[in-house]
């Protein structure tokens, strides 16, 4: 799991200097299609505790967003949460650059079993 | 359910005026209207008085009547005039009394009878909200009422009884001749009747997340095996497994790649769970230690405490997608033995704790 908190990496700081006009929500998919998996946390939750443990524990290497660590994560915080439609801004998860979902989402297509396929389309996990 | 002021009728009798608390019937009396100045206190002897003055009210018309005929002995009829008159001003007076006294009970009655319709009211509103009455005095000591709860508790009786009736129902028709076509909305009926139980659980997380998660409702045997607040949906699946001998090997399959996948969901919600308390210890730690601003920590503290409610909800969430997918995977007989299985298992882990909860324990060592 790599957290994108502190070390931006060249990916990310070339995104800040352009950022600051662009829309949140892009900034949003953008992140999202950077990686196989991405989970949009914060740092002091503990369900995004429990959705981390949940990939780790099937195998799959996330790249983490702490939106409390990372700059104008606040405003992506509260375009999540527009997109969600209310209630809490996180975990939300992205596989393959697409929106899962929050916690009960992820919880649901892990249940039925089309979690592991779109895992596997995606390239984060193998067998 | 009848209200208690229906059982209140005007032949009973209280001996408390000022609360609605405590009340003994302690006499019936059937004559309001009847007696003229009828009392609502046995203790003195108004009632035989008046009952005695009724009569000799009576016998006073008569007398006075006869009076007036009679013109032989004045004296004798005006000392009886006399006493009968200070009988009369006494029993007025009797009677007085009794009127004040129906009418303070009468608006004792009307107090209580509203004071009961707001209580229902907010008992409504709660079953709704699932939120404390009185929030003030919610944390004192344990008087507290929690109607979320409450309502709760209620609820989950009623729930059991219809559990219970739904499997009899499913055992019946496998029992019988009858086909799929019966049997398939029965089971459907009872995964909604399942769902229809989380949903309130959720609604009692608002009120009391600490007393789903312990499941305080059940008793200690069951809260042996509780996990978050329920059963844990992989041994949901260890429990029916045995009970299905007509699987094929594609079901087998799909029924042991479910029970992988909820074990993996469970093993993340409780390091959820684990992260949960860790984080809690340091809050309480740093909030004993003193450091820092105390409203604040105790905020954060405060905040930190409600994140359970969605360790519950997403626990109860796993639940029903647990009982739907094997629903799925399973053809209606089996779905329909399954659920019998799992109601029975239920059922006896609940004897089982009552059973203990009732049997005398032996403390010496």
């Amino acid at each position: 799991m790599h957290y994108q908190a502190e070390s931006y990496g060249n990916y990310y700081a070339s995104t800040v200097r352009q950022s600051a006009a662009v829309d949140p929500l892009e900034r949003v998919v953008r992140l999202a299609s950077g990686s196989a998996v991405v989970i949009f946390s914060l740092s002091t939750c503990c369900m995004c505790h429990a959705v981390k443990r949940l990939f780790c524990g099937m195998g799959v290497n996330p790249t983490v967003y702490e939106l409390d660590l990372v700059p104008r994560g606040k405003e992506i915080e509260r375009a999540l949460m527009r997109v969600l439609g209310g209630g809490s801004s996180v975990p939300v998860v992205f596989v393959g650059g697409k929106l899962v979902g929050a916690m009960d989402r992820v919880m649901a297509s892990h249940i039925n079993g089309t979690l592991v396929p779109l895992l596997k389309e995606a390239g984060a996990l193998w067998l | 359910m009848r209200s208690v002021i229906d059982m209140i009728t005007p032949t009973t009798q209280f001996t408390s005026s000022s609360t609605i608390g405590v009340h003994e019937p302690i006499h019936q009396i059937s004559m309001w209207d009847d007696t003229f100045g009828g009392t609502i206190n046995p203790n003195t002897d108004v009632c035989m008085i008046t009952q005695a003055d009724a009569k000799l009210a009576d016998m006073c018309e008569y007398a006075s009547d006869r009076s007036l005929e009679a013109s032989g002995d004045n004296q004798t009829a005006k000392s009886i005039s006399d006493k009968v008159q200070r009988r009369l001003a006494q029993n007025r007076e009797a009677a007085r009394k009794s009127r004040l006294r129906k009418k303070e009970y009468v608006k004792q009655l009307e107090s209580s009878r509203l004071k009961l319709a707001q209580l229902e009211l907010e008992l409504e509103r709660a079953r709704h909200q699932g939120s404390f009455i009185g929030g003030a005095t919610a944390n004192v000591g344990c008087g507290s009422v929690n109607s979320g709860i409450a309502v709760f508790e209620m609820e989950y009786g009623h729930w059991m009884e219809v559990q219970q009736r739904k499997n009899s129902e499913i055992r019946n028709v496998l029992q019988s001749p009858l086909g799929d076509v019966e049997l398939r909305p029965l089971v459907e009926d009872v995964v909604e009747h399942y769902c229809n139980l989380f949903r309130m659980k959720k609604d009692a997380a608002r009120a009391d997340s600490f007393y789903l998660v312990f499941g305080l409702w059940r008793t200690p045997v069951e809260q042996f095996f509780l996990w978050i607040g329920g059963f844990q949906p992989s041994e949901l699946i260890n429990v029916v497994l045995p009970q299905l001998e007509d699987l094929t090997e594609e079901q087998k399959a799909e029924v042991c790649k479910l029970r992988h996948s909820c074990q993996q969901a469970e093993e993340a919600l409780s390091q959820g769970i684990d992260k949960l308390r860790e984080t809690l210890a340091q809050s309480i730690t740093t909030l004993a230690g003193g450091a820092g601003s105390y409203s604040s920590q105790v905020v954060s503290t405060m905040e930190k405490l409600k994140s359970l409610e969605s360790f519950v909800q997403q626990a109860d969430h796993l639940r029903e997608q647990t009982l739907r997918r094997m629903s799925i995977i399973l053809n209606t007989r089996q779905a329909a033995k399954g659920m019998l299985a799992f109601g029975e298992y239920f059922q006896c882990l609940r004897d089982l704790g009552s059973l203990w909860a009732a049997s005398p324990r032996n403390f010496s060592i």
